[in-house]
């Protein structure tokens, strides 16, 4: 069927060609002159804001997009300026970033972490981003986060909770503004042993990725060392629509508070199932049975309606904060979009104007001048009161809030009513904490790519 | 040439000017012009076009060929990336090694899956792969990634740390996946006025092993194998009344398009050193189905444009939100660009799922041979515009 029929010209020819064909690579080695990676050089800036529009945080990511698009408009000196009239830094001057316009570009990671640096990958190549911002899963995160060192542009993560994201994976180009799960952990025990009693017997359901992991190990640890039991913890697939399958066992499990380490679409549908089952209304081991979820949103109390009554959690801020900084952010955005903004839309908000304000103080968009400026960077005035972003791991440090699901509440926004806030010193631990990869971890290197 | 005859020649030496001028016909519109949100020639995705054309040449080679529908064949790919991390990981960021050991690891389990599988044909060989896979995708997605077992990092995708051994890696070379030494990231841009064309090494990496896989494709189809392999696709009772078993050729075109899998995976990782779970999942391998399907099956080139196809959409058409789309229709007047706006936006962005379904539709309804068939039907109209009616009509037609 086949025919050979080599010539000495046809292998001449086609050595010709192959060796052309492995030469020509070499030209490619050659890097043009830019000193980092999308230098910009025009009279405009481009920033990309990788969030989940499809899939089970959906919700969360189009509110980040909404706070990413009034930051913007904030930096270029459109409408009111919100946060940066409170700021306590004043590098930013609402003519942009070093006087270079703010544009921006979008894309969907379909909380996938393939998805996600494929769209992030686009933005860097061919958008030219100097900065991405966004994201609204632990997974994504560290993904995005890696790619970004590889590829030398600053990520400013958006909602991630994870110990990971700035334990074990951290790296020197990320950021996280968002507080992790061993905080809301030191948070929520003390008032969990002041609520709940310290001999409580728990079951854990949990999120199967990196966030669910370390928030069940931080919760579990941290409820253990108050006289807590822990039943057992059963891990649920990410992508579960549907949980009450592993619901049912929980009765006869003879536990008698649930903890549901789910986040987004995921904790209403399990909470939903929950206490569809008549959980709440159960009495084991002699006390009412109790349902806590570590880590609350705005965007999931008004998903998951009446049933999350009484429920106690945590959060990173919530828009009923009575300081400078929040106010004149409710105000801007409420004006803007007719609804008060979620934790999720707060962090990246002020991840976008962190961002500017590192560049405008370093004076260079070059990410390892960014990295420098905003590392042990105190500020106050974007809503959380004062804050510290460490040099060590990268991570913000300041209040976290203990919420509950409001019992009467007096409109569709308000939803929670926050139980306490923790100060920052009860909730902070070690760079080198074992939950945080321990002495191990390191930032490694700053990369400006090119 | 090589081997092959004139007509397929061609279409050898078509696909390698394609693939090498990529770069250039992919960018097609100045760099800030507005059209510039069309260009498809930045690494990344020119990276994916390829590396999908693969999976897709591969597929072809069982569904074109032997009409075995397998709805499963993401799990090789998901494993060919997984394996080839693990290289860089454990051993060295050089993709050699890795992308040869993503074929190897792809094969065995496509002979695991396909000697059970091929027992059965149809619809319940269909369901077979895909229960494989989604087992497959299960494992690599909860049971082999937990705390204490980590094989494939779950939900967060496995990724090379600083902490890994790399026992073959030493400082001076990139740390990143790289030829000997050529990091697969380096590009080298060149502007030409207002255009921007990259070159990728990583993308010509990709582009010289298609070119390869595809030549073995070209033989494959032409071989005696092949035409037993379209043998049992044509007829599989009247091949076993013959005496013949028509079962190990299947195993073998299953275990080749298997091996292609795990080739486009381990690329896949060579270019960005992370495997996630999802690659596995079985909508990934709709999607191959789709790409194939899309551009023609049992075609040469047919599954190689579907990839690109997709990919585009995927990559392109997603980015497009509400402001680009205001931007575009500035010029109209304020009530009629909402308007304009409004009917536009659930096709693009997040919409674009809606979008590619339509076309599908449409060119399975209209061209049930997909763009291949498309691409004939224009040449056909074009050759016979210059011709009088009566040469089509003198034409003898086969009797079936």
């Amino acid at each position: 069927m086949s025919k050979s029929n080599f010539t000495r010209r046809g292998v001449l020819k086609t050595g010709t060609v192959a060796g052309a064909g492995l030469a020509l690579p070499t030209i490619f080695t050659a890097q043009s002159a830019a000193a980092f990676t999308n230098e910009p050089t025009g009279g405009t800036v481009t920033l990309g804001f990788n969030v989940p529009q499809t899939g089970p945080y959906a919700d969360e990511g189009n509110d980040e997009l909404l706070a990413q698009q009034l930051a913007v408009e904030h930096l270029n000196g459109m409408g009111d300026g919100g946060c940066l009239n409170t700021f306590t830094s004043k590098a930013l001057k609402g003519n942009g970033i070093l006087g270079k316009k703010v544009e921006f570009v979008t894309g969907d990671t379909q909380t996938k972490s393939d998805a996600a640096r494929a769209s992030a990958k686009s933005m860097i190549e061919k958008d030219g981003a100097v900065m991405i911002n966004g994201g609204s899963s632990s997974g994504v995160a560290v993904a995005v986060q890696g790619l970004c060192q590889e590829a030398g542009v600053i990520f400013m993560a958006g909602l991630t909770h994870s110990n990971d994201t700035t334990g074990k994976d951290r790296k020197k180009n990320g950021f996280r503004h968002f507080f992790n799960a061993y905080m809301s952990a030191a948070a929520l025990a003390p008032v969990l042993a002041k609520e709940m009693g310290t001999d409580r017997r728990a079951y854990h359901l949990t999120a199967d990725y990196t966030w669910g992991w370390t928030q069940q190990e931080s919760i579990q640890a941290a409820t253990e060392a108050m006289g807590w039991d822990t039943v057992t913890n059963v891990m649920t697939p990410l992508a579960s629509t549907d949980f009450s399958s592993y619901i049912a066992p929980i009765l006869n499990s003879g536990a008698d508070t649930l903890v549901l380490n789910h986040y987004g679409g995921n904790m209403i549908n399990s909470l939903t199932n929950a206490v569809q089952f008549g959980l709440l209304d159960k009495q084991v081991n002699g006390k009412d049975f109790k349902i806590i979820v570590p880590l609350y949103s705005e965007l999931m109390a008004a998903g998951a309606g009446e049933n999350i009554k009484g429920v106690l959690g945590s959060m990173n801020y919530n828009w009923q904060l009575q300081n400078e900084g929040s106010a004149a952010f409710v105000k801007s955005f409420g004006e803007k979009y007719g609804k008060p903004p979620s934790n999720s839309a707060q962090t990246c908000y002020a991840q976008v104007l962190l961002y500017a304000d590192a560049v405008e103080r370093a004076g260079t968009f070059n990410p390892c001048g960014v990295v420098e400026a905003l590392e042990g960077f105190e500020f106050d005035g974007l809503g959380n009161g004062p804050t510290l972003y460490r040099a060590e791991d990268h991570q913000c440090f300041k209040d976290v809030l203990v919420v509950r699901g409001a019992e009467n509440p007096t409109n569709q926004y308000d939803t929670l009513e926050i139980v306490e806030v923790t100060p920052a010193a009860q909730v902070s631990y070690e760079p080198n904490h074992p939950m945080f990869g321990g002495d191990d971890a390191s930032l490694g290197e700053c990369n400006p790519g090119a | 040439m090589l081997g092959l005859n004139k007509k397929d020649s061609t279409l050898l030496i078509v696909v390698a000017v394609l693939t090498l001028f990529a770069p250039f016909i992919l960018n097609p519109f100045p760099a800030d012009s507005a059209l510039a949100q069309f260009n498809a020639g930045y690494p990344d995705l020119m990276q994916r076009f390829v590396v999908f054309g693969i999976f897709a040449i591969g597929f072809n080679i069982l569904f074109g060929l032997t009409g075995y529908l397998s709805f499963g064949h993401a799990a090789f790919l998901g494993i060919g990336s997984y394996a080839a991390v693990w290289v860089f990981k454990l051993f060295t960021y050089n993709v050699v090694p890795a992308v040869i050991l993503a074929v190897i690891i792809a094969s065995i389990f496509a002979l695991a899956m396909g000697y059970v599988s091929l027992r059965r044909s149809g619809i319940y060989f269909s369901i077979l792969t895909l229960a494989f896979a989604q087992m497959m995708f299960a494992l690599a997605y909860s049971v082999l990634s937990n705390p204490k077992f980590n094989l494939t990092n779950g939900e967060t995708g496995l990724q090379v740390y600083a902490d890994d051994p790399q026992m073959f890696h030493r400082a001076g070379l990139p740390d990143l996946p790289h030829l000997f030494g050529l990091s697969m990231r380096a590009t080298y841009d060149l502007d030409i006025g207002a255009w921007s064309f990259s070159f990728n090494a990583g993308y010509y990496l990709c582009a010289v092993v298609m070119m390869v896989v595809f030549y073995l494709s070209i033989r494959i189809f032409r071989s005696p194998f092949g035409m037993m392999l379209r043998a049992i696709k044509s007829n599989q009772t009247r091949l076993n009344y013959t005496g013949l078993s028509p079962r190990p050729y299947a195993l073998a075109a299953f275990v080749i398009s298997g091996a292609y899998a795990g080739l486009a995976g381990g690329l896949m990782a060579a270019m960005d050193p992370l495997a996630g779970a999802e690659r596995m999942q079985w909508t990934a391998s709709g999607e191959v189905v789709l790409m194939t399907i899309l551009g023609g099956t049992g075609t040469l080139i047919g599954p190689v444009l579907g990839a690109g196809f997709i990919k585009y959409f995927e990559n392109i058409f997603s980015k497009i939100n509400d402001a680009v789309l205001h931007q575009w229709f500035a010029f109209l007047p304020d009530g009629m660009e909402d308007f304009v706006v409004f009917i536009i936006h659930p096709f693009v962005g997040k919409g674009w799922h809606l979008t590619l379904g339509i076309l599908f539709m449409l060119v399975v309804i209209f061209l049930p041979g997909g763009l291949v068939e498309g691409g004939q039907r224009l040449g056909k109209w074009i050759k016979s515009r210059g011709k009088s009616e009566e040469t089509d009509k003198a034409k003898i037609e086969p009797a079936e």
